[in-house]
């Protein structure tokens, strides 16, 4: 007997992953949650048909998406997560004797309830004393908050379902009010390899270049993504990513990771040609006198 | 209403059991349930392409219905509460104006407000009766016209004995309702039909809390923009008839200018509108007001805009607010309300339903979601972090008063000649100049052009509203009576 989970990458385009069973099946107000079980990437969860994250590959994303920012900024302590209610983020993050509090955002009581019982692993991060979890969408708790926090981590990762919102000019802004002086936000930028998707992550850059300072992308491999490759933001009011990276201090640490090394760090942000041209295109697009 | 019988909608069953019997067309139109438009079955879907049919028995016709386009009428009118109601396939411009033209012959009097869409002056220019305007009050402060008061209605019924009829707003663009019941009693004691422009009205009839519809209210013809808050498609609508109106007059009139193709996507969405809130308006209404409540509260804990509701509420020229309208004074930020529908656009990727010189109109309906009322609030919030300015020197809309010298008929087909905007000044305009949204004219054909008007058509112009109306389609020369 084979069962397979497909998702469409693109109307002609599918990715299928064999699975063993169902473990889940539940409808909250914004989305409708699968958990599966498969030989190759183990438990995977969706959201309205679409991969969140797998045991197998979610180290990639958390890592990057946590590491990267905390080697550059020298002194995080406040951070938000906006999603991010599987936990995996915080669990990085915990790493960081530093940070004193992790505000972690999650619209969906019902994800963290089925990331508890099934993602134990990640699930344990929202645990630590330090975090505060908030049911409350992302838009709406940001809109009270100023000069709050050292870093913002934006977890949602699909910029059309119902975390649309989180990828708007809207959020970028309210983000940027939410950051302290020297503040960074990290966030999703999508996959740029699919004609659909590469427009989104345009307007992505077109909106985080208006608002920030210095709006860099780096990248990694996660092969449950569209074409297996996803880029991410890097937005700054101070801190460029690769100039004032501290890669000694980040070694002292001696935080165990599986994807993210200074080294890599370094090489995530040179991208290829297609992807830095399609950057440098936005940029110029939303400020056509190349003023500084 | 009753419920059973809502369940149906029989213009929606007719096409399907059409459907099923897979009939060979060797009638129009032409592309054939879409086999001769590949492109257009590409953009529209095999089942919009096989349900655009002609009118023929089994589906009833439009300019006569006798079998489901009848039925599906009289569950209208009994839904809405009414004696009977009309299909419309043509906006509901062409309800407004089946129901002047029902109301008023050449030179007969109809009394009305100042702040009525365009429909209504077009259908006076159409059968040459003459306006009686009631200068709505003016909020200063907002910039928008309120409602009629009951004693100007009253004082107008009185000047102009031989007037026919009362128009109304219910409500206003901006959602402001005057005492419809109240003027009802007053125009009927006087043998006046009151006719409802309900535009912006359709859930009056569904929600609770709401203000009163005109069917309650005693009306004798409401124009019901179904394709705005009740769901169905664009340029479908109803118009309805009470009292002692001739019916059968009224579709004579309507199909003066009514389409003999009235197409049955149109039609077919108006059955399931109606049906869908007859059954389940209710709940439907109660969640957009809650959402228009919330949305309200956050706009207004922003700071620098304001957000109004019931608080506009002052028993006269405001009698009754509708909650759904999302209504925003923005020229507190030093940004005019089309400055801000400009930005939402083309910086935040949300599009509003209008800006006028003070104020943005978010339009929320059955199909918001709350995600998207965060977008709203949050864009707005970024908007006065990033772009509020000084305010001084903004222009605050004020009603101009109109000086109505010539029937408006009478003033478009008049011998013209066309003149610079600036160099019209005392004048009497031939032809419409008015902002769209929300299409109400700043000038009509018979009005004296002054200087406050020039004034502001030119600050609209600069501020970026789209100035339309004309017969110079840039809007910098104006047709005036040759004299």
């Amino acid at each position: 007997m084979e069962i397979w989970f497909s998702e469409m990458h693109t109307p002609n385009v599918k990715i299928s992953i064999r699975i063993d069973q169902q473990l889940f099946s539940g409808e909250s107000e914004l989305q409708r949650l699968d958990v599966y079980e498969s030989p190759e990437f183990g438990r995977f969860i969706t959201s309205d048909g679409s991969i969140i994250f797998s045991q197998k590959d979610e180290f990639i994303y958390n890592e990057m998406v946590v590491h990267v920012p905390m080697a550059v900024h020298p002194n995080v302590k406040t951070v938000l997560v906006i999603g991010g209610g599987d936990g995996g983020v915080a669990r990085e993050l915990e790493h960081y004797d530093s940070v004193t509090r992790i505000d972690v955002v999650e619209p969906d009581e019902l994800f963290v309830n089925v990331c508890k019982q099934y993602f134990p692993d990640m699930a344990c991060g929202l645990d630590d004393p330090r975090v505060n979890v908030y049911y409350q969408d992302g838009l709406r708790f940001l809109r009270s908050v100023q000069n709050e926090y050292d870093l913002i981590i934006n977890d949602a990762t699909d910029p059309f379902g119902f975390t649309e919102g989180l990828f708007t000019r809207e959020f970028y802004g309210n983000c940027y009010k939410a950051l302290k002086d020297d503040g960074i936000m990290v966030y999703q930028h999508g996959s740029p390899f699919y004609d659909e998707d590469e427009l989104a992550s345009r307007a992505m850059h077109r909106k985080t270049v208006k608002v920030f300072p210095v709006s860099r992308v780096y990248q990694a491999h996660i092969p449950t993504c569209p074409s297996g490759y996803w880029i991410f933001g890097f937005a700054s009011k101070k801190y460029h990513p690769l100039n004032d990276l501290n890669a000694a201090r980040w070694e002292k640490r001696k935080i165990k990771t599986w994807y993210y090394t200074p080294h890599l760090h370094k090489g995530a942000f040179m991208l290829p040609a297609y992807v830095e041209e399609m950057l440098i295109e936005e940029e110029q697009e939303s400020n056509p006198l190349g003023k500084k | 209403m009753d419920k059973e019988r809502q369940r149906s909608a029989p213009i929606y069953e007719a096409l399907e059991r059409f459907r099923k019997k897979r009939v060979v067309p060797f009638d129009v139109p032409g592309h054939k349930r879409g086999r001769g438009n590949p492109e257009l079955v590409g953009l529209l879907g095999d089942r919009c392409m096989g349900i655009d049919v002609n009118s023929m028995k089994p589906l009833d016709n439009l300019c006569h219905p006798v079998s489901v386009i009848r039925e599906a009428e009289e569950l209208a009118a009994d839904a809405f509460g009414a004696k009977a109601s009309f299909l419309m396939v043509g906006g509901t411009t062409s309800s407004v104006q089946a129901m002047v033209l029902s109301a008023c012959r050449q030179g007969d009097k109809i009394i009305l407000p100042r702040n009525v869409h365009k429909s209504v002056i077009n259908a006076l220019v159409l059968c040459g009766a003459v306006p009686v305007y009631v200068n709505p009050e003016m909020d200063v402060r907002l910039g928008i016209s309120l409602g009629m008061k009951v004693s100007q209605v009253e004082k107008a019924i009185l000047e102009n004995p031989d007037a026919v009829a009362v128009l109304v707003n219910n409500p206003t663009y901006y959602g402001i309702c005057s005492d419809l019941k109240s003027i009802v009693r007053i125009a009927h004691e006087h043998g006046l039909y009151v006719l409802a422009d309900e535009a912006h009205g359709t859930h009056f009839y569904f929600g609770e809390g709401l203000p009163v519809s005109a069917m309650a209210a005693g009306c004798d013809m409401a124009a019901v923009s179904m394709h705005k808050s009740g769901g169905s498609l664009t340029q479908s609508s109803f118009l309805l008839v009470n009292n002692d109106v001739n019916t059968d007059y009224v579709r004579q009139i309507i199909n003066l200018t009514q389409t003999t193709s009235a197409s049955y996507l149109l039609l077919a969405s108006l059955d399931i509108s109606r049906r869908n809130l007859a059954l389940r308006g209710k709940e439907m209404f109660s969640r957009v007001c809650e959402l228009a409540e919330y949305a309200r509260g956050e706009i207004n804990s922003i700071g620098g805009y304001y957000a109004y509701g019931k608080d506009m509420i002052n028993g006269e020229s405001v009698y009754d607010f509708d909650v759904t309208k999302l209504t925003v004074f923005t020229r507190d930020l030093g940004l005019a309300g089309i400055e801000v529908y400009d930005i939402l656009r083309d910086e935040y990727d949300i599009q509003i339903e209008l800006g006028d010189i003070c104020n943005i109109l978010a339009y929320l309906s059955i199909g918001d979601r709350k995600q998207d009322i965060e977008r709203l609030v949050g864009a707005l919030a970024d908007i006065e972090r990033t772009y509020k300015k000084d305010k001084t020197g903004m222009l605050a809309a004020e009603y101009i008063s109109p000086k109505v010298t010539v029937p408006p008929q009478k003033a478009f087909y008049a011998e013209k000649i066309s003149l610079p905007v600036r160099e019209t000044e005392g004048k009497i305009c031939c032809e419409f100049v008015m902002c769209y949204p929300p299409g109400i004219p700043i000038l009509a054909p018979g009005e004296i052009i002054t200087k406050e008007i020039i004034e502001y058509i030119l600050y609209a112009k600069e501020k970026g509203c789209s100035m339309q109306g004309t017969e110079d389609l840039l809007v910098e020369r104006l047709n005036v009576m040759d004299l």
